[in-house]
């Protein structure tokens, strides 16, 4: 068991979650109060001592299903893990486990009419017998075959056609209801049938896993489903998912930043002696002026213009830093938005007077005018064209930053325009998507605008923008 | 650490559940598991989550159930010491040493100094106070994440430890362990030094079967059928991309507005005119409202 848990935190810690060594006793401390066979509880307890963070609850999740959920003897035949998996699930239904031995003879017919019926019943039981049964049909896993888990994922939900089971489920409802249901009562029950789709996915995927952690051990299996935290995530390879994970992070990240910035301001470094100030307390001490005051600077709010790529390549990370920058706008005195591909168009207006920062992402995405020529980037013309336009307005209050990759299709840099913007600006900054190897190689050419910046920053995910925009208030 | 009380106030997982289900607090196995953790382990709690969640009511609810008197510290910006842990009652010490004065010439200082730096010149605050009961109490220290980075090691001690440290007195040690529960509503980051000492529970919105029961069992006189929709109809909204998803305290509130308004059922109209009980940011109704009466099809 000792060992199990060892190895469980070694890869936690692999996984890049913090766990101490004060953590890792209290683990094993509460492993003993807790029963191994209540398995909910079991999770529950290794999270409150290993897990401080809601952040990492996914990772943590993944590695426990392949540790302790999944872990089974020894490969063995079908029949045999089947029996495993049963007796794993104890308190599960006699039925289900009765059901997946009858399951083996049905047609697909009748497999996708008992789906159906188990997704409308909410039937937990025979949900999980379908979903060991599906994988044992549409998967074809064999052992030893070097293909991820998602290969066979995919093959099985192909066969259900969920989508399609969905729709009829809605028709059912429907018919139940006797005729039409309000938009109300249909979005509520679609939403209840996803639901329980959503649970019969997961049920699969835990099935394969169960059968690949079976072929390749833990060890191998938990390399495998090794992900990057949502703060590590590389901004220009992300999955959807993850990028609607990371704009769920963006949020309260920011939340946090502001507060953090606004603390800095207020409990800055104590300014000089206010005279005026320590006489009028004075007063009440008879004239001694026994509480000296000072005066405390406040520095003023910088202005922010952000002037970004949005061409297909980096277009995620623009998106990111805009929303980013945005989410604290309070804790600037004003920011302006310019995007460019080869053309380059103002985008503050969408910003402005709207609460919703994703819609006005949207929109900056559909209706900017980015375009000049043929839509491949062209930095020189854009700043260039920035310059002309609006760069009488840049002054010593506004901070300067450039987000992109600098790949210039082999334009001309027109890197004195940036030499210009450094004299005017406070600051001028560039944020470079790429890792920082990649810089100055093919049609690159960030260190020709970098000589004329205060400072170039590899900025890939969200830990790196959150450091560099703290910096920056 | 000295274990000063091992009685262990539950007996198990399942017992705290209805323990805490018997005060109208419907715990699931996360938070049974670990307020049990906390007790067998004699560490502290801190919960985390989105705000109107039940931290705050846990706490309550876990010394409404174990018969323990609350202790709470509300942390604010500019919590110190004399506020937190103790002060000394110098009013009270400066009349000691008139007294003194006046009915003996002869005390000498050192005699002063003890004298007025002794237990009954001590105001104690709510940390100290909960160290020092004899009586079983629980410790809430409410929006932890208030208060600034440097003030967080005021609490160390006492979470570790269970005991504060008066330089004049000496070490107060904590005649019974009490149980801790430390709230945030994770607006900054806590340090490492904090995390470390605590379990760590992360309260979300609950799922939809257990929304359903809260409702039903926080207001009286709804019918099962509207609790239902209610709690259905909230899932929906907090699916959507909002500034702020409605809280389950928000959630009860609803409940009570339809149940006065003599809803028996949901409909369209009536949800989109009472949603601005569970959303707070205009924005966000409108979008809700645009989306509950779009048809889905």
């Amino acid at each position: 068991m000792l060992d199990v848990l060892e190895g469980f935190i070694q890869e936690l810690r692999t996984a890049g979650l913090p766990v101490s060594l004060t953590e890792n006793l209290d683990a094993m401390e509460a492993v003993q109060h807790i029963p191994m066979e209540d398995r909910e509880a079991f999770k529950y307890a290794l999270a409150a001592t290993l897990v401080k963070s809601h952040a990492h609850w996914k990772a943590f999740e993944t590695v426990f299903e392949v540790y302790f959920s999944l872990r089974r003897p020894a490969p063995g035949d079908e029949a045999d893990l089947e029996n495993d998996v049963d007796a794993g699930n104890l308190q599960l239904d006699e039925s289900g486990a009765a059901g997946a031995g009858a399951m083996d003879s049905l047609s697909p017919e009748e497999l996708a009419e008992m789906l159906y019926r188990a997704l409308l019943n909410a039937d937990e039981a025979t949900l999980k017998a379908l979903a060991r049964q599906a994988v044992t049909r549409f998967a074809g896993m064999e052992p030893g075959r070097p293909v991820g888990g998602t290969y066979y994922l995919y093959r099985t939900l192909r066969n259900l056609d969920l989508d399609g089971v969905l729709e009829r489920l809605m028709e059912a409802s429907k018919e139940q209801a006797g005729g039409e249901l309000t938009s109300l009562e249909e979005r509520l029950e679609r939403d209840e049938y996803q639901e329980r789709i959503a649970q019969l996915r997961q049920e699969i995927e835990a099935e394969i896993r169960r059968r690949l952690v079976a072929d390749r051990g833990p060890e191998a299996m938990a390399r495998t489903l090794r992900k990057p935290l949502p703060e590590d995530v590389d901004f220009m390879h992300a999955s959807r998912d993850e990028m609607a994970q990371l704009r769920r992070t963006i949020q309260p990240l920011a939340r946090k930043l502001a507060v953090r910035l606004a603390r800095k301001r207020r409990h800055g470094r104590k300014g000089p002696l206010d005279f005026r100030n320590t006489m009028r307390h004075s007063l009440s001490y008879g004239g001694v002026p026994a509480e000296p005051k000072f005066r405390y600077p406040r520095p003023a709010k910088p202005e922010i213009i952000v002037v970004a790529d949005i061409s297909g390549s980096v277009a995620a990370f623009a998106r990111f830093t805009l929303m980013f920058v945005y989410a604290i706008a309070s804790q600037f005195s004003r920011v302006r938005a310019f995007v460019f591909i080869d053309g380059i168009d103002e985008v503050t207006r969408f910003f402005e007077g709207t609460e919703d920062v994703n819609q006005a992402v949207h929109r900056v995405n559909t209706e900017a005018d980015v375009i000049w020529v043929d839509g491949h980037s062209d930095y020189g013309h854009a700043f260039q064209v920035f310059w002309e336009k609006w760069g009488r307005e840049v002054s010593p209050k506004s901070s300067v930053i450039l987000l992109g990759d600098a790949r210039n299709n082999y334009h001309s840099s027109q890197a004195w325009i940036v030499k210009e913007l450094q004299q005017r600006a406070r600051h001028v900054y560039w944020l470079n998507p790429e890792p920082r190897s990649y810089w100055d190689t093919g049609d690159s050419i960030v260190s020709e605008y970098g000589a004329h910046c205060d400072g170039v920053y590899e900025c890939r995910n969200l830990r790196q923008l959150e450091r560099f925009v703290e910096q920056l208030g | 650490m000295t274990v000063t009380n091992a009685e262990p106030r539950f007996e198990s997982v399942p017992a705290v559940r209805e323990g805490l289900a018997g005060v109208n607090y419907l715990a699931d196995e996360g938070i049974a598991g670990v307020v049990y953790l906390a007790d067998r382990l004699q560490k502290p709690v801190l919960i985390e989550g989105p705000a109107g969640t039940g931290k705050t009511q846990l706490a309550k609810s876990i010394a409404e159930l174990t018969g323990s008197r609350l202790i709470r510290l509300q942390c604010y910006e500019g919590l110190d010491e004399s506020k937190a842990l103790y002060e000394w009652n110098y009013k009270k010490q400066l009349l000691r040493i008139q007294v003194e004065r006046n009915e003996d010439d002869k005390a000498t200082w050192t005699d002063i100094e003890e004298d007025i730096f002794a237990e009954d010149f001590l105001l104690t605050r709510p940390l100290l106070e909960a160290i020092r009961a004899t009586d079983p109490v629980v410790l809430l220290i409410d929006e932890v994440d208030r208060v600034e980075v440097e003030t967080e090691a005021l609490l160390l001690e006492i979470l570790s430890d269970y005991q504060v440290s008066i330089p004049e007195l000496g070490t107060v040690q904590a005649t019974q362990v009490p149980l801790v529960f430390l709230t945030s509503n994770n607006t900054r980051e806590l340090s490492e030094a904090l995390k470390r000492r605590c379990l760590y529970l992360h309260l979300d919105y609950p799922d939809l079967a257990r929304e359903k029961e809260i409702v039903l069992a926080r207001v009286p006189g709804i019918t099962e059928n509207l609790a239902d929709q209610i709690a259905r109809v909230v899932r929906s909204i907090r699916q959507l991309e909002l500034k702020k998803a409605p809280s389950v305290s928000e959630t009860i509130d609803w409940a009570r507005t339809l149940l006065l308004l003599g809803a028996t059922e949901i409909s369209e109209a009536q949800a989109t005119e009472t949603l601005h009980i569970l959303l707070k940011y205009q924005s966000d109704i409108e979008k809700a409202a645009k989306e509950l009466s779009a048809a889905a099809s």
